[in-house]
């Protein structure tokens, strides 16, 4: 019973949102599946906090390697959220400017608009200005020109780390009119809009046929990996 | 020297990674000076679709993107929001991602706020915030706004909003532009908006990552595409030629558009693609190096290997 | 102490001194901002329900008699004000100042100021990890994963739990409390949702964990179900419909043979079918059907190629970035944007006959 009733939620759900596309007379249908599932997305991520709570009070009470640490995560989670949800010191909204909760959380030089903008922002903009480092690194040890495949996949990026710079027109920016084509910059675009889309294409057709097979099995309830094991 | 480069330590690379980014940045806030721009054709059609809707259309921006992609996407949202303001279109603004409304409000503040003092909050453009559900979110206001917006991110009621009156749904958009860091983004405004309702024109910014993945759109599902920080330039450019009298800056004389050396006299923000091409440009060359030097260990390594 | 420790001592010490005499001397990372006063004037006729707000000396105000008279003297029940601070740059800030050097509309921001350092350090703290692991790095990514977790949950709840769930559910409640403008009647179908979501948040509880399988069910099915259409449609036929494209292509200015055209077309269709070859794994890659596949991996190497290049180009602008926020809104070492005075845009100028 507590795996057939989820199995039958699984397939009715799916198969609303399939059959609404085939008629309109049941657009509607498709439309409801999709809000219920929009606000469970948002619910997710309380879950997602939740979650994140537990593991890291877990960790501090098992007094684990690195707990300190999981205290300055559950810091800086309980001050953003308290600061949050409770619009701590925004100004309500011009249009009703009697309701005290009417106001943006995220109201400019409130202090939940200071804590993304001093606080999110750099932490995660700089997370992802690292892996320009990173893929340095890897280009150094990694790229090698071993067999045909591999001078292909090298040459391309060449050339398109030349065209799409200035570096491409003082490389080959001397070419004649009748040889414009060979200039780094216009290779680039033929390289993408031809070899890129071929090769992209099939890989995107070869993907498409994975998911919609994958997701038949979900709905047919052949796959029922993620309704996990445990108790039946 | 061989051995010095065999064995390297990656901390000289990044060291070096930094000194191609930093210097150029620095050298180009100093003196202003950039590289020009050739758009290509995948950019005009960009532009071009913007440009050549009649003044007042709907056109949706969608800014899926956070903070972590701003360095790529930023100066796109900018462009997209100053060429639709410039041109008189109507402004949608909503998002995919949890974050995106604050890029909303970025460009909002920096942008219309600024230099477009006469546009008025809810008759010339409106933020309709975010919605969790990612594709979910396209799937339902294809159909129907209303259902997911009852109201923009201000708390106003749609009905009150004067320039919503007339739209029920995504199909009533004379246009979708989309700056996108990843899932949710373009592929699934290409896949649950414009393939089913092919009527719609979609145009769309997008991160180094993804845009060579979105060419086989192009151009039946996808009709314009900026890819990374050079597709962000170009357009600056294409945008730069079409209204740099307006945004110029004030002390930037008879010829507004370039100085004496052909530097541009344009605000700073509506620069930052193209002046970003400089530091890209060396870094690039950087990579080139370190692969090239990396091979030339590697064979002769090889050899040495070979000889043994 | 280890000669390592004492040069990065010593190195920390002056980059300290230096950043401290930057920002003492030429106020370098410091912000501004512009005073708003925002004053509003409820001017609902007597026994009007709904209350009518207008902004204090706006257009609107002209006409009203209640707003003749000074802000201070209209009855507090008719009357809401507060103070918005703009963003303001230090360009505008002394401008304001060398008009008036009493305006105080234009302020520095302690708080803001604060928080550009914040932000700096924030920033070193993460691209300290390149030289090795740190205490300093391990705080700001602990810190970003709580920040990040409860940002998310916080937009989750006021942008959509809030209007969308709690407001069909209980409008008149969202009404009187965060949302005034909310027009929606009750609908009582969204309990269905609420229920669910109550179900998932079940999962936190180590005890009937299938209680979450319910919610969780609906959302593989949802899932699957708008993926599989928007799959077959724009991944699968619509990919096939692009790649059927003329080999003979014909310009349409000149109505001549396009011979650049037709071979592009051709190398996207030997392409796409070479590369699918090569995922094909039915029959055994031999003979003509191995070196179709030889050349679909070509196609593919090429693709991924121009991937990698795309790739490189992205991350170096994320780094850029951050480099640009360093050197122009903490150290004022730049100023692309134009937002500070002449006298403050460069520390560099010693060194600009060098730059040109």
């Amino acid at each position: 019973m507590k795996r057939t009733i989820p199995l039958l939620i699984t397939a009715i759900g799916g198969f609303v949102l399939i059959i609404a596309f085939f008629s309109s007379y049941t657009q509607s249908w498709g439309e409801v599946a999709a809000i219920w599932f929009d606000i469970l997305a948002a619910i997710a991520f309380i879950l997602g906090g939740g979650n994140l709570m537990k593991i890291h009070l877990k960790k501090i009470s098992d007094r684990k390697a690195g707990w300190a640490y999981s205290g300055v995560t559950l810091i800086a989670f309980l001050t953003t959220l308290i600061i949050g949800l409770g619009k701590i010191g925004v100004n309500p909204s011009e249009q009703f400017p009697d309701y005290a909760w009417s106001g943006s959380y995220r109201e400019v030089g409130g202090p939940f608009w200071w804590l993304y903008e001093f606080a999110f922002k750099p932490l995660t903009a700089t997370m992802f200005a690292m892996l320009a480092f990173y893929v340095a690194s890897a280009a150094f040890r990694a790229f090698r020109a071993k067999n045909i495949e591999a001078i292909l996949l090298l040459g391309t990026a060449f050339i398109i780390l030349l065209g799409r710079t200035y570096a491409g027109v003082w490389v080959t920016g001397w070419l004649p009119e009748w040889l414009e084509g060979l200039k780094l910059e216009n290779l680039t675009v033929t390289i993408m809009k031809v070899f890129n889309t071929a090769g992209n294409r099939a890989i995107m057709i070869g993907i498409a046929l994975g998911i919609v097979s994958t997701s038949l099995k979900v709905l047919l309830g052949v796959d029922r990996s993620y309704l996990g094991g445990g108790e039946e | 020297m061989y051995e010095f480069f065999r064995d390297l330590d990656r901390r000289w690379i990044f060291l070096m990674m930094f000194l191609c980014v930093a210097v150029p940045i620095i050298i180009i806030g100093a003196t202003g000076k950039t590289f020009p721009e050739e758009p290509t054709q995948l950019v005009r059609a960009v532009f071009d679709e913007i440009e050549n809707l009649p003044s007042g259309s709907k056109v949706l921006l969608s800014y899926d993107y956070d903070p972590a992609s701003e360095g790529e996407l930023a100066p796109m949202a900018t462009m997209f929001a100053y060429h639709c303001a410039a041109k008189g279109h109507k402004m949608y603004f909503m998002a995919l991602w949890p974050v995106g409304p604050q890029m909303v409000d970025d460009t909002i503040e920096n942008i219309i706020k600024k230099d477009f003092k006469d546009l008025k909050y809810g008759e010339d453009y409106v933020n309709l915030g975010y919605k969790s559900g990612y594709e979910g979110v396209i799937k339902v206001i294809i159909t129907d706004f209303t259902e997911l917006y009852s109201t923009d991110t201000r708390g106003t009621p749609w009905s009150a909003i004067p320039m919503c009156h007339d739209v029920n749904s995504v199909q009533d958009m004379d246009l979708i532009v989309n700056v996108s860091a990843g899932y949710a983004g373009t592929k699934e405004w290409v896949q649950y908006a414009v393939t089913p309702y092919p009527k719609l024109r979609m145009v769309a910014g997008c991160t180094g990552v993804q845009a060579p993945l979105l060419y086989p759109y192009i151009p039946q599902q996808l009709h314009g595409l900026l890819g990374a920080i050079k597709g962000a330039a170009e357009y600056e450019a294409l945008v730069i030629e079409a209204y740099g009298d307006k945004m110029a800056r004030k002390d930037a004389g008879d010829n507004p558009l370039t100085d004496d050396n052909g530097d541009y006299l344009i605000p700073g923000k509506y620069t930052e693609g193209i002046r970003r091409m400089g530091p890209q440009l060396v870094a690039h060359l950087l990579m080139i190096l370190l692969i090239i030097v990396g091979n030339v260990i590697y064979f002769v390594e090889r050899r040495r290997e070979g000889r043994r | 102490m280890k000669k390592e420790t004492v040069i990065w001592t010593v190195v920390m010490l002056v980059g300290a001194l230096v950043l401290v005499l930057n920002g003492a001397l030429r106020g370098a990372g410091s912000a501004y901002v512009k005073a708003v006063p925002m004053q509003f004037v409820n001017v609902a006729e007597p026994g009007e329900v709904n209350a009518d707000w207008i902004r204090y000396n706006s257009d609107r105000a002209f006409d009203e008699k209640l707003c003749t008279q000074p802000f201070e003297d209209i009855p507090e029940d008719l009357r809401e004000s507060w103070v918005r601070y703009e963003q303001a740059e230090l360009g505008e800030y002394l401008a304001s100042r060398a008009a008036d050097p009493n305006d105080d509309n234009y302020r520095f921001s302690l708080s803001q100021t604060l928080g550009i350092w914040v932000a700096a350090l924030f920033t070193l703290f993460i691209f300290s990890f390149l030289y090795k692991d740190n205490p300093f790095y391990k705080i700001a990514e602990s810190s970003v994963v709580g920040v990040s977790a409860a940002y998310w949950m916080v937009i989750g709840f006021w942008d959509v739990i809030v209007p969308n769930l709690l407001g069909k559910v209980a409008p008149a409640m969202v009404r009187a409390w965060s949302i005034p403008g909310l027009e929606d009647p009750p609908n009582y179908w969204y309990l269905v949702p609420l229920i669910l979501g109550l179900m998932l948040l079940w999962r936190l509880s180590p005890k009937g964990s299938w209680i979450g399988r319910w919610p969780l069910a609906f959302v593989i099915g949802t899932t699957a179900g708008i993926r599989l259409i928007g799959f077959i449609q724009a991944d699968f036929l619509s990919q096939i419909r692009n790649t059927v494209i003329p080999l003979i292509a014909i310009d349409s200015a000149t109505g001549s043979f396009a011979f650049w055209d037709s071979l592009k077309n051709l190398i996207i269709v030997i392409g796409v079918l070479s590369a699918l070859t090569y995922f094909f794994f039915s029959v055994e890659h031999k003979g003509v059907v191995g070196k179709t596949a030889r050349l679909g991996i070509w196609f593919l190497m090429i693709t991924f190629g121009a991937a990698f290049g795309y790739t490189v180009m992205g991350r170096i602008a994320l780094f850029a970035i951050r480099l640009e926020f360093l050197f122009d809104d903490w150290l004022w070492l730049i100023d692309p944007l134009g937002r500070r005075a002449a006298e403050y845009a460069s520390l560099l100028w010693p060194a600009m006959p060098l730059l040109g």
